[in-house]
């Protein structure tokens, strides 16, 4: 594997042994073993929006293998004095051996990918793609049920400029997942990607009735209504916390069953659900790097022992 | 009127036929043709045809088209004929045959698209998904584009 921009850019094998190199990782993850297998690597994180999880879990995930990273942000580079993408990214060529990158833009990351030749990983883009994202949700879908085939998974909030969903509907389908996607109608998903969901022969349902979708889910993915990806403030008015999840909603639900939030969250999600046996978004942002960690050896073409010890 | 020609022949130049009916003002625009250009052009619209039922036809005096032309009328008439004419008779025959990438033929037409800034080097693509129906994304961005936009985004 290059670039990851799409989750086309993976097969579903490739998929799968990336999220069986993650379990491998895990107790280096965890600080409990050192395997400096990245030593020497450098990581340039080039963060042209604001992030927590996906920049520190790539920082974690490079370091914790005995890498390096360069963290960039926008505000206080030349970006600010009108440099372009292109010519930020000419220099990170010569930095760094693979780049991680988030954008407000959509399209940034495919962009880069054809600007520079060093491996470019795509950590959002716009209402775009977020592929990396997918790995860990797949990686803690897999984790909970211990398969990522035939599950009935349901997609809750801004559909359509939420880029997680978007890269896990499509990853989702490959694996023969039941789709329903619960919005209100101006966030709905994007036409051509529900046209792509369907091409392929999925299962996809559209609602803008949550508390209906419960109790026959095997996972609940909550995402949260992004003011910041609105052209109009008033419309982003009209259905900020539309849904919101709290532990009573849950008396019906499958006792496996697993919600999910990218994070961050502001009020789909009640802290009463963090205390209940679904909640599994923090151990969610924990994956993120055993799966950051299995792309970066990935990309970068180091293997990783068929026993971590 | 079907034994009459509805516009006379012309001696050189280029003879664009089998336009999906009403599309000719599109084709001269995806063709730039339609500004500051002093060649003669003659158009027909809805005229009867065997094989689209109804067509366009353009008679384009004193200019063959070039093959990135052809690239880009393929985008709106795929199935159209052309005909380079010297000297009063057909010198050439030509298909328009959309490729799998057209580059540098439109912008992308979605305003968040990372090719919205145009300080950026990186050439403009669109990539052709399906062609029958037509169905074109930014390579960029994978935004569906629709044939209206791309004419207005033509570069």
């Amino acid at each position: 594997m290059g670039d990851l921009i799409t989750m086309d850019d993976l097969s579903n094998k490739e998929i799968e042994n990336l999220l069986d190199n993650a379990e491998r990782l895990l107790p280096v993850a965890k600080g409990d073993v050192h395997l400096p297998l990245l030593e020497g690597k450098v990581l340039a994180n080039m963060f042209f929006e604001n992030s927590t999880r996906t920049r520190m879990s790539f920082e974690s995930a490079m370091k914790r293998l005995g890498g390096s990273v360069l963290n960039f942000s926008s505000a206080g580079s030349s970006v600010a004095k009108g440099e372009t993408l292109y010519d930020t990214m000419q220099m990170i060529d010569g930095y760094a051996d693979v780049a991680a990158i988030r954008h407000p833009r959509q399209g940034a990351a495919q962009y880069t990918a054809d600007a520079i030749d060093i491996p470019v990983l795509n950590a959002g883009d716009g209402a775009g793609n977020h592929p990396t994202q997918t790995l860990l949700d797949l990686f803690t879908i897999r984790e909970a049920h211990g398969t990522l085939e035939g599950l009935n998974v349901v997609l809750v909030g801004d559909l359509r400029y939420g880029r997680t969903v978007h890269s896990l509907s499509h990853a989702l389908v490959r694996f023969g997942a039941t789709l329903t996607l619960v919005s209100p109608d101006s966030l709905r998903m994007p036409a051509e990607i529900v046209s792509d969901l369907t091409a392929g022969g999925a299962k996809v349902t559209e609602t803008t009735d949550l508390a209906g979708t419960i109790d026959e889910a095997d996972v609940i993915y909550m995402t949260r209504i992004q003011k910041e990806r609105f052209p109009d403030e008033d419309e982003y008015s009209k259905v900020a916390g539309i849904y919101m999840l709290t532990a009573s909603d849950l008396a019906g639900a499958k006792g496996g069953m697993i919600i999910m939030h990218p994070l961050p969250r502001v009020n789909e999600i009640h802290p009463s659900v963090d205390s209940t046996r679904h909640a599994r978004y923090f151990q969610q942002a924990f994956n993120g790097v055993v799966a950051r960690m299995a792309l970066l050896c990935d990309c970068l073409s180091v293997k990783i022992p068929k026993k971590v010890k | 009127m079907s034994e009459m020609r509805r516009v006379t022949a012309i001696c050189n130049g280029t003879v664009v036929d089998h336009i999906p009916a009403g599309r000719a003002i599109q084709v001269l625009r995806m063709l730039r043709l339609d500004i500051g250009r002093s060649n003669p052009i003659s158009m027909v619209m809805n005229v009867p045809s065997a094989k689209l039922g109804r067509k366009d036809v353009l008679k384009i005096e004193d200019r063959e088209l070039s093959q990135e032309e052809l690239d880009r009328l393929a985008l709106i008439a795929p199935a159209a004929s052309v005909a380079i004419i010297r000297n009063y008779s057909v010198a050439e025959k030509l298909k328009a045959e959309l490729g799998e990438e057209l580059v540098n033929i439109a912008r992308c037409s979605f305003w968040n698209c990372i090719t919205q800034n145009a300080r950026e080097p990186l050439p403009q693509k669109l990539r052709v998904i399906n062609v029958e129906p037509l169905e074109i994304r930014c390579s960029y961005c994978g935004r569906g584009q629709d044939m209206d936009e791309i004419v207005d985004n033509i570069l």
